[in-house]
């Protein structure tokens, strides 16, 4: 009887037990591990680190550059998150109205998820190159010949967050398009039919029935959006590079770690990413499993 | 039956699963680091060389220096463990890590004096002043170099080269068709110069990415203070709030405002000035490298016609210097190959053969005069004659974690052009790392 059911899970077990413990160890154990090291005052490298609790993170409030840095994070992810949802249920929108050629523009705007955030920074740091009038590359060049104003895009001291948010927004908007695409065709046609029979304008039938049925997908693109934007690196780096006009958290962090030598300030920092990333995504969790139970 | 065999299957096939992926696990742990080979009895051992030398110009010298150092060293080969990037920000994020995993290279590059401060208060580089005796370096190398790359009186690196960072690049058409008659000599006569290129409509002063904006103040701060005030600001105690540092900062901002949009980086700023969109460039004598190169790695541009410099307003007569060293970590696997090359990086050979191509001058002061021409020739006879100061940006005058907050400092300032905010966070910085 006992080796009978050790059969039935000790297959299933010792299959995952490798991911178990290695997310255990570098997952779970190392964030454990940072937390601690944020309450210690380990400012350089040699030194052991004592207890202090929560002194770096209230410390961290009084530098200016944090609160710039923050700022920044913040209007990036309202930029790219807005900005990637309402153009990628436009996209989604236009083709699910049906248009000639779909399967090749899907694959168009689906194709800049494959690129990584460094090649896209890169190529999207000539696009956005500050230079005006004659000197101007990129997109201030063609602005500049068809009559557009030029902008500074990324150097610009209060808008430059929103124009760093352009190419993120280029990169996800193809995801969420087929994200969205997949609710759109997941909405039966008798539900749409049974709508219009009782006297629904087209415009009522995605009001009431199409839109509403949405809602756990918008929901998974914000989650997937805000906890990419919430720790985006790569992309800064590749566009502008460590500078404090495009300072975001996740940068901040690396200056501290490798330029400033200083351990416990990064890991601060890392903490309160991950803080972050958790508001966002924790209340989901909840609420799927909570959803998962009722049905 | 059947079902029983099936479970048989799908158990023995999860234990062979979870085998094979512990074990890949450690193969692949074991197999990615690149490790040199130990070299056991008569098979040659590896001398694991670690730099960011990856571009034209740099990456030429090293190849030199090798080929000299394999010359010599029949029983070692050269391992090449160099990481791309700039200023060596990649390299060092690396470094640090191999540093603490207590897995050094053999040698690694680092700037000789304060940057290496951090490295020798953990205790991973070991002293080199046996190698300063052996081979008379101190009498080699300029007394004020020695003087200021020596912690309480101990040397950790040998530098290999030398570079200037205050020198004023100008365009001599763009400064002709402004009616500016030469190079500025001080800091009053650059901004009127720059003043008359605006009104020309040019850019009078190009800047790159930040830190060419940290490079620029260096610059503006030597040439207000001088240069024992400037020398002073780095010692303990110094005193970053006087009113005299106060006014260089009021210059710099002066100058600042003259700034043309900023590019992504030195190569851009300076090609401004080489194209004739711009008048003036501050920036360290690797540019005249990407000047005067061929089109291949450089500009390809004529000096003295096409582009031309001076030193830096204010500063004639001191050399804002910085240098490459390479340093000898404790622990490293394979030290005897490590100090063979440290003797060639610090040999007249070494050095003349490496500076004529990454574009520098040898630290030495008996090197081969004939091997470097035009804007060299004009550096070495400087270099032997002028007074030195030390960089803050290239690793010089300030350790890593007080560059990080002058750089900060500079960049909130970029944003906010407050002086007085600027010159607090100078001082607060001072007072937090100077030792």
């Amino acid at each position: 009887m006992l080796v009978r059911r050790v059969r039935t899970w000790l297959p299933g077990l010792l299959l995952v037990a490798p991911s178990i413990v290695a997310i255990g160890v570098f997952v779970y154990g190392m964030l454990g591990w940072n937390f601690r090291l944020a309450m210690t005052d380990k400012h350089d490298e040699v030194s052991e680190g004592r207890f202090v609790g929560l002194e770096n993170f209230i410390g961290l409030w009084d530098q200016p550059r944090w609160h710039l840095s923050v700022n920044h994070a913040i209007m990036f992810t309202v930029v790219f998150v807005l900005g990637a949802l309402v153009l990628g249920w436009l996209l989604a929108f236009l083709m699910e109205k049906g248009i000639r050629g779909e399967a090749t523009f899907r694959a168009v705007y689906l194709f800049p998820m494959a690129i990584s955030f460094v090649a896209t920074g890169i190529v999207w740091r000539w696009l956005m190159n500050s230079g005006m009038e004659e000197r101007a590359v990129g997109l201030n060049r063609l602005f500049d010949a068809i009559g557009l104003p030029q902008w500074q895009w990324f150097r610009d001291p209060d808008w430059g967050m929103a124009a760093m948010a352009i190419p993120a927004i280029w990169q996800m908007s193809g995801y969420v398009m087929a994200l969205f695409l997949a609710g759109f065709r997941g909405v039966p046609e008798e539900l749409r039919e049974a709508a219009r029979v009782d006297g629904c304008t087209e415009w009522g039938v995605y009001r009431h029935v199409v839109l509403p049925l949405l809602r756990p997908v918008t929901l998974s693109a914000l989650i997937i959006l805000g906890h990419i934007s919430l720790k985006v690196f790569d992309l800064i780096v590749a566009v502008s590079g460590k500078q404090i006009i495009t300072d975001v958290p996740a940068v901040f962090m690396w200056v501290a770690v490798f330029d400033s030598h200083d351990p416990a300030k990064g890991a601060t920092i890392a903490s309160y990413i991950v803080l972050s990333v958790a508001i966002f995504v924790v209340p989901y969790l909840i609420w799927s499993v909570r959803k998962e139970r009722r049905s | 039956m059947r079902r029983r065999m099936r479970s048989h299957w799908t158990a023995a096939a999860a234990v062979v699963m979870a085998g094979v992926l512990s074990l890949s696990a450690c193969g692949g742990g074991g197999g990615q680091a690149a490790q040199p080979t130990q070299g056991g009895g008569d098979a040659k051992k590896q001398v694991e060389v670690f730099s960011w030398w990856t571009g034209p110009g740099e990456a030429d010298g090293l190849q030199a220096m090798r080929k000299i150092f394999e010359e010599r060293n029949p029983s070692y080969t050269f391992f090449d463990a160099a990481v791309a990037g700039g200023s060596g920000d990649k390299a060092k994020a690396l470094l640090q890590s191999k540093l603490q995993a207590d897995t050094p290279p053999d040698t690694f590059q680092g700037h000789a004096g304060a940057e290496l401060q951090g490295y020798i208060k953990a205790g991973d580089l070991e002293e080199l002043n046996f190698l300063y005796d052996e081979l008379k370096l101190k009498d080699a190398f300029p007394a004020q170099l020695v003087d200021q790359i020596s912690v309480q009186g101990k040397i950790y690196s040998v530098p290999v080269n030398i570079h200037r960072s205050n020198v004023l690049w100008f365009n001599p058409a763009v400064l002709k068709e402004a009616g500016v008659a030469g190079a500025p000599k001080t800091l009053e006569e650059f901004v009127a110069a720059l003043e008359k290129v605006k009104a020309k409509g040019k850019v009078p002063l190009s800047i790159g990415s930040e830190w060419t904006v940290t490079h620029l103040m260096e610059s503006v701060l030597l040439g207000s203070l001088g240069t024992d005030a400037y020398n002073a600001l780095f010692k303990p105690g110094a005193d970053w709030n006087s009113p005299q540092v106060t006014k260089a900062l009021e210059q710099f901002k002066t100058i600042m405002s003259y700034a043309g949009d900023p590019q992504d980086d030195w190569q851009p700023a300076a090609k401004q000035v080489a194209d004739g969109e711009a008048a003036f460039n501050v920036m360290g004598d690797w540019a005249y490298g990407y000047f005067h190169n061929p089109p291949e790695g450089g500009l390809g541009k004529k000096s003295k016609t096409d582009f031309d410099w001076a030193p830096a307003p204010g500063t004639e007569g001191t050399y804002l210097w910085l240098s490459d060293s390479f340093t000898l970590p404790k622990g490293a696997k394979n030290r005897d190959g490590a100090v063979a090359w440290l003797k060639v990086a610090a040999s007249k050979e070494g050095q003349d053969a490496f500076n004529p191509k990454k574009g520098s001058i040898p630290a030495r002061k008996d090197a081969e005069h004939s091997l470097y021409t035009d804007y060299l020739a004009d550096a070495l006879k400087d270099w032997s004659s002028n007074k030195l100061a030390g960089s803050i940006q290239h690793g010089v005058a300030v350790n890593q974690p007080w560059l990080a907050s002058i750089n900060e400092a500079v960049g909130l300032f970029i944003g906010t052009k407050d002086v007085a905010g600027l010159q607090k966070a100078l001082a607060d910085a001072a007072q937090a790392n100077a030792q």
